[in-house]
This record gives C-alpha cells, sequence and structure tokens, in this order.
C-alpha cells in the first residue's frame, strides 16, 4: 500500500500529482458524499498516479474504476450528482473527453439550469491537458475554450502544485460543475505545498511575478513558461508582471486590468490555438474596459491553428520563452 | 508526401443497388402468434395469457377491482388530453407537441409498477406516467409551450424526472441514479415497502444512440437497481424500427449480461406484470432488466411530421385494430363492467381536457431575469453583469418615454 501524503505537518515540497492526491484524500475525508470515477483510478492510481493510494484508504464504494467509456462516466457522474453525491471524474487525456462532450456540455452544464434551481450539479471533472511531453497523437492537446464557451460551467487549472491542492478542494466544494485542467507537464516538478493556508476563492487570479512594463497572462503549464521569459528580459533590463489566470470561466479580471493600468501592454498566452480562444476573449475585454491605458495592440502567442503536431516537432507548436519575448519585443516597438 | 487516396473520380454505377434497405413492414406484424412476447389479453379483449406470460401471471394477483379500473380511466384519461394538446399547438398554443396516441397501455401498466419510492427518467412522451406519478400535466405544457426549459423538481413531483429532449441522454443518468442508491444503502435491503429501483424510458430510435449502450454496460457492470423500458413504437420519426436493429430489441439485453423482456404494449396488464417482476427484482438486488414493450406511434412523432409520406396505411390500420384502450374495454366489458363507469370516465376525460385547456391558456411569464437565474448556483460576475446590464437597457426606454 502506496502511504498517504502527510498533511498534518505545515507544508512540504510535493509534485502536482501528490498535491492534487492530497486534495483529493482531504476532500473525501471531509464530505462522505465525495466519489472518484474514472478509468484505471483504482488499484493503478490512474495513468498519472494522481489516485493513487485512495482506493485503498477509502474502498471501491468511494473510488469506482469505470467502463472505458467517457460519456458513461460523466452521464453516470451527473445521475449520482442528481442524488446527492458529490462525483469527481476522471479523464484519462486531453483527447478522450470529446466521447463525454455531449453530456457535459448538453447535459451537466445545464441540469441546474433546467430545473430552475432545483438542483445542484457538484460535478467535477479532471482532465490533464497539454504538451511538452513528447506523447502521441489525442495525448497533448489544450481543449480549454470548448469548455468555457459552454454557458454553466466552471473552468480552472492550477499552474503549481500549491494551488492544485487547494483548487481541488474548492473545485469540489462547489455546488457547480467544474472542468479541472491539470497541465501535465507540470505534473512532476515539485513545489511547496502550503496545508494550513486557506481562504483564497476559486476564481482569484493572481500576480505571480511583479513587473512593469508589460503584463504577460496565461495559465496552467503557460505560467512557468512566462516566469522563465520574464527571467530571460530582466537580463535585458525589461520587467514583465506574470498574471496566472488559474480561472478561465469565469476570468478575474482585477488583477489583469490592475497591471495594465501600469505597464500599458498585455501580451495573451496559452498553448490552444489562437482562434476562438481564451486569449482572444481576455483581448477583447481588455481592449473594451482599458482601450485609453494600452500603449499597443495587444498580443496573443498561442499554438497554431493546426492539429497538435507530431511530438517531434511539437517545441515548434508550443509557445516558448523566445515566442513570448518575441511578441515583447513588437508591443515594446509601439 | 503522400498522395491523396480517396478523391477518386470513379464512376457511379449508372444503376447502384441499394444498400441493406430497410424493410417497411415491422417485424411485430406478426405479433399475434408471437411465442416469445408476453401477452395477457388477446386483441379481441380475452384473458388467455400465452406461454410466454405464464411466469408474470402471479404478478396479476396484487390488482384489484379498482386497480383496473384506474387503468383504463388512465389510458382513456391521456388520450383525451393528448389530443388536447395537439390541439393547442394546431391553434398556436404550445411551441410543439409530442403524441403518445397507441403506447397509452405500455405507459399507464409501466407506471403502476413503480412504488412510490421509486424514480422515473422518462424520454418525453411518457405523459401519463407523469400524472400517474404525481405531476400536474399543465407542468409539461409549460415547456412545449417555451415558458421553461423543464419545469419541475423531480423530489417534489413523484421523483418523475424532467423530460430529455437528447436521445438516451437519461439512461445514464437514471444508471448513476441508480448507483447512488446502491451506494446510499437505500435498495435491496429486503424491504421491498422501502427498497428503492429506477425505471428509465426509452425508444427504439434511441436504442441505437452510444449512451443507451454504455448505460446498459454501466447497469450490468455495478448491479444497479433499475429497469430500462424500451418503448419500440417502430418509428424513429420516419424510419423504421428495422434500420435501428436487426434482431429484436430485447435480445439485445443478453449480450450486456441482463434479462430482457419483450411484451406486448397494447396490452396493459401483460406491460403491468412484466413490469412489477422486473421492478421487484431490481428492488430486491438482483440487478437491472430490460424489457421492450411492442407498440406503435399511430400519430405523428411530433406535430410538425407528417407520417402519410412514409408510412404504409395497412401497417397503421393493423395497429388502430389492436388499439390499448378497445382491447382493455373489450376485456373489462367481459368481466361486466358497468356502463355507466365507462361513460363517466369518457366524461372525466372531457372534463380533464377542457380543464386542461383553460389552464394551459393562462400560463404566464417568465420574467426575462429567467435568462440568468440557476445558470449557476454560485455567483458568476459575467452572468451578474449582464443580467444588471440588460435591466438598465431595458429601463433606458421607460426613461425615453419619461423624457
Amino acid at each position: 500500500m502506496i502511504a498517504a501524503t502527510d498533511t498534518s505537518v505545515a507544508s512540504a515540497s510535493l509534485p502536482m500529482t501528490k498535491a492534487l492526491n492530497a486534495g483529493l484524500r482531504q476532500a473525501l475525508l471531509d464530505d462522505p458524499k465525495v466519489l472518484l470515477m474514472g478509468e484505471d483510478i483504482g488499484p493503478l492510481g490512474g495513468v498519472f498516479r494522481v489516485t493513487e493510494g485512495l482506493i485503498a484508504e477509502f474502498g471501491d464504494k468511494r473510488v469506482l474504476d469505470t467502463p472505458l467509456a467517457e460519456s458513461g462516466i460523466i452521464g453516470t457522474a451527473i445521475g449520482l450528482a442528481l442524488r446527492g453525491f458529490r462525483p469527481v471524474c476522471e479523464i484519462q487525456f486531453d483527447g478522450f473527453v470529446f466521447p463525454g462532450f455531449d453530456q457535459i456540455t448538453s447535459q451537466l452544464s445545464r441540469m441546474r439550469n433546467r430545473h430552475e434551481g432545483g438542483v445542484i450539479m457538484p460535478v467535477v471533472i479532471r482532465i490533464p491537458y497539454g504538451g511538452h511531453i513528447g506523447s502521441i497523437e489525442h495525448h497533448q492537446e489544450s481543449p480549454e475554450a470548448y469548455f468555457a464557451h459552454t454557458p454553466g460551467l466552471r473552468v480552472v487549472s492550477p499552474s503549481n502544485p500549491h494551488d492544485a491542492y487547494w483548487m481541488m478542494q474548492e473545485a469540489i466544494k462547489s455546488d457547480d460543475p467544474v472542468i479541472f485542467f491539470e497541465p501535465k507537464s507540470r505534473y512532476w516538478p515539485k513545489g511547496e505545498v502550503r496545508f494550513g493556508e486557506s481562504g483564497t476563492p476559486l476564481h482569484a487570479s493572481r500576480v505571480a511575478l511583479e513587473g512593469t512594463d508589460v503584463t504577460v497572462v496565461g495559465h496552467g503549464a503557460m505560467v512557468s513558461v512566462l516566469l522563465q521569459a520574464a527571467e530571460l528580459a530582466q537580463a535585458e533590463g525589461i520587467s514583465l508582471e506574470v498574471i496566472d489566470l488559474r480561472s478561465i470561466s469565469p476570468i478575474d479580471y482585477g488583477p489583469i486590468l490592475g497591471s495594465v493600468q501600469k505597464t500599458g501592454r498585455l501580451i495573451v498566452t496559452q498553448e490552444a490555438p489562437g482562434f476562438v480562444s481564451v486569449g482572444s476573449e481576455i483581448a477583447a475585454t481588455v481592449a473594451e474596459r482599458a482601450f485609453y491605458t494600452l500603449e499597443a495592440p495587444v498580443l496573443r502567442v498561442s499554438g497554431f491553428d493546426t492539429p497538435f503536431p507530431p511530438a517531434a516537432v511539437e517545441t515548434h507548436f508550443l509557445p516558448s520563452p523566445d515566442r513570448v519575448l518575441e511578441a515583447v519585443d513588437r508591443v515594446l516597438a509601439y | 508526401m503522400s498522395a491523396t487516396r480517396n478523391d477518386a473520380t470513379a464512376p457511379v454505377s449508372a444503376a447502384p443497388t441499394s444498400i441493406a434497405p430497410a424493410t417497411a413492414a415491422p417485424a411485430a406484424f406478426g405479433l399475434d402468434g408471437s411465442a416469445t412476447c408476453v401477452r395477457m389479453i388477446s386483441p379481441a379483449g380475452v384473458f388467455e395469457p400465452n406461454a410466454a406470460a405464464e411466469a408474470f401471471v402471479p404478478y396479476l394477483d396484487r390488482l384489484t377491482e379498482a386497480d383496473h379500473r384506474r387503468f383504463y380511466r388512465d389510458m382513456v384519461v391521456v388520450r383525451k388530453f393528448d389530443t388536447e394538446a395537439a390541439n393547442l399547438q394546431r391553434q398556436g398554443q404550445l411551441a410543439l407537441w409530442v403524441p403518445s396516441h397507441g403506447q397509452e397501455a405500455a405507459q399507464v401498466g409501466s407506471a403502476h409498477a413503480s412504488r412510490p419510492q421509486d424514480h422515473v427518467f422518462p424520454s418525453y412522451r411518457e405523459h401519463v406516467v407523469g400524472m400517474i406519478r404525481g405531476l400536474d400535466v399543465v407542468d409539461i405544457l409549460r415547456m412545449l409551450r417555451g415558458v421553461t426549459l423543464g419545469g419541475w423538481v423531480p423530489e417534489e413531483h413523484g421523483n418523475f424526472h424532467l423530460y430529455t429532449l437528447v436521445l438516451a441522454s437519461q439512461t445514464l443518468h437514471s444508471t448513476g441514479y441508480a448507483m447512488g442508491m446502491q451506494l446510499d444503502g437505500s435498495t435491496a435491503t429486503g424491504n421491498p415497502e422501502t427498497d428503492q429501483a429506477v425505471i428509465v424510458y426509452y425508444g427504439d430510435g434511441a436504442s441505437s444512440q452510444g449512451d443507451a449502450n454504455e448505460a446498459l454496460v454501466f447497469a450490468a457492470s455495478y448491479q444497479t437497481p433499475q429497469v430500462f423500458f424500451l418503448q419500440n413504437n417502430h418509428w424513429a420519426i420516419s424510419v423504421p424500427v428495422s434500420r435501428q436493429s436487426r434482431t429484436p430489441l430485447y435480445l439485445r439485453a443478453q449480450g450486456f449480461g441482463m434479462p430482457g423482456t419483450q411484451v406486448d404494449g397494447n396490452d396493459v396488464l401483460a406491460s403491468f406484470a412484466v413490469t412489477a417482476k422486473s421492478m421487484d427484482d431490481a428492488r430486491a438486488g438482483l440487478g437491472p432488466s430490460l424489457i421492450e414493450a411492442l407498440t406503435y406511434r399511430v400519430g405523428a412523432h411530433t406535430t410538425a411530421d407528417d407520417p402519410t409520406k412514409y408510412r404504409d396505411p395497412a401497417e397503421l390500420a393493423y395497429w388502430v385494430a389492436r388499439d390499448p384502450i378497445l382491447r382493455f374495454r373489450s376485456y373489462l366489458q367481459g368481466r361486466g363492467i358497468e356502463q355507466e363507469f365507462l361513460d363517466a370516465v369518457d366524461e372525466e376525460a372531457a372534463d380533464f381536457a377542457a380543464d386542461t385547456r383553460t389552464r394551459a391558456l393562462e400560463i404566464t411569464g417568465p420574467e426575462r431575469s429567467v435568462i440568468f437565474d440557476n445558470v449557476y448556483a454560485e455567483p458568476h460576475p459575467l452572468v451578474a453583469e449582464q443580467k444588471a446590464w440588460l435591466e438598465r437597457y431595458e429601463a433606458s426606454f421607460d426613461e425615453d418615454k419619461n423624457r
């Protein structure tokens, strides 16, 4: 049996997989209505081992290995939620969510509205997403815009182990469905998790690094790319302010607008294709709300508008620190 | 660079042969002599259970004379209501109507086999099931009048869940719900008065959907307390059941690992008995089962449909001759039911329909705020902002007027 993460200590250095595991475990301990369900999440602990040890501790009535059918997982989770449970579904990879897309967008997102408020839909859908892991087709995608476009859903993505720990618990406590995008490429780097800390709302974005010249915004794995870019820029005497969105729907515009007031320049970034994307939405909103403070057009640094390419060329597809800095040069040229 | 392989401009044969045509005449044309389809009452109204019915006959013992009268009453009332609702649609009072004409016995028999503690997941044509569970039919009309997307809370209306318009989506919800009954210990305790089960309604068209098949997989896998009640009304809008399945649908159950039973869905007693056994088994922890009720959509799919374009009049005539209400009335008359009762039911049905019409025309609302209310349970800044904006926008016209 795998030893559970010791959360009695004030803090620990953990990879995101272990932080998520600790968050799920705490939620299972806190509320007997919380259930985990998905493919291979039982004895295997999930293909990324996020649920490792949980079936041993909580049993197969709390941690359900399901048949291999994503629509079935989401559809039965809706029924369980109608019954009063709080299911947390694991989708094995980003590209495998689409067999369940109809149940998410036509059913899960609308159940409360259709019942005129008579029910809650506390379902969390965990989706490991994004590139940088050198894998095969359907294993490296960033489909968050589809879900952000669907009214009734909340969409979040942590960028680091500490946020993963508390955001998972907050998502499970939410009475609304939450699509929880886990950045695969950030699963393994360790970071400090402060177990006792709480009190941050699920949809609060944050300033990850203060700066003065250009505001750069991203979520999930992009945040570490932006921090690397900021370090490189600093060497050239350019100060980037990095905003970690954390929440993709709704978007917390406070820190973004506050930062743009200061810098007058904004770059939005994402691994996903840029066309009709989360970054496009932020660019439009900032143009509406902060037009007179902008010194330059809002630029997007995104994946290309192509299918995610073969892994051998993914570094050319994914926004890198250098691609961010190229955009920084362009906004500073105004 | 590879050559494109599928853009060939190969000539299409001048006389292409059809790919596996759907047979227009349903196999169930031969229903009367079927050895596998459970039947209690002959089309002439005579109680003569066939061999397939043997195991189910004892379930009829729990029916009283009052139950028989109730079954008849429910079928007649909903037929009249159904006609009235279609009229309301024709008069522009409903956006759409979904007729249940012809399927009354399958629905009334199965609905009365559920107990108060059970949960019912309908498709969108089970009006009488809702009535039996305690739903006010005007709540159904509210949805079809376009003032709500759903309109009732199941737990406050006989555990009758909302209509689901995307075919077969509800089969998975029902299976998840039944899993919940297992997980919270509300079923298979040995007490039939409190043990719970789920019945879900879907049709021959929906049986082709992936969700219907995934629901059967999950139900069999977890052995949920659940009955899949498949009304085979032989037509998915204009497409005959032979395009959905080349095997009788009840036989699919075996492939999923659960019992499957075919029942004459125009025989209310057979529909009751088969469902009663399946629901009893489900509550007792014996797992899920599938019932295929052979019936017929006598009317159109909806008021937007025209079945004369695709159906053989002879087929319609065959089924009309097996009308569920006429059959049960003949049966009751054979048992000596008094004409006064039958007349009183007709009168009640007419009153019910008239009252429904009156109350349908009185439906009001909704306020425009429903656009925003209940999209989320917890505060959502974007939706709140847009709600406030719409109010300001609308108010701006009032100011113009007051200027």
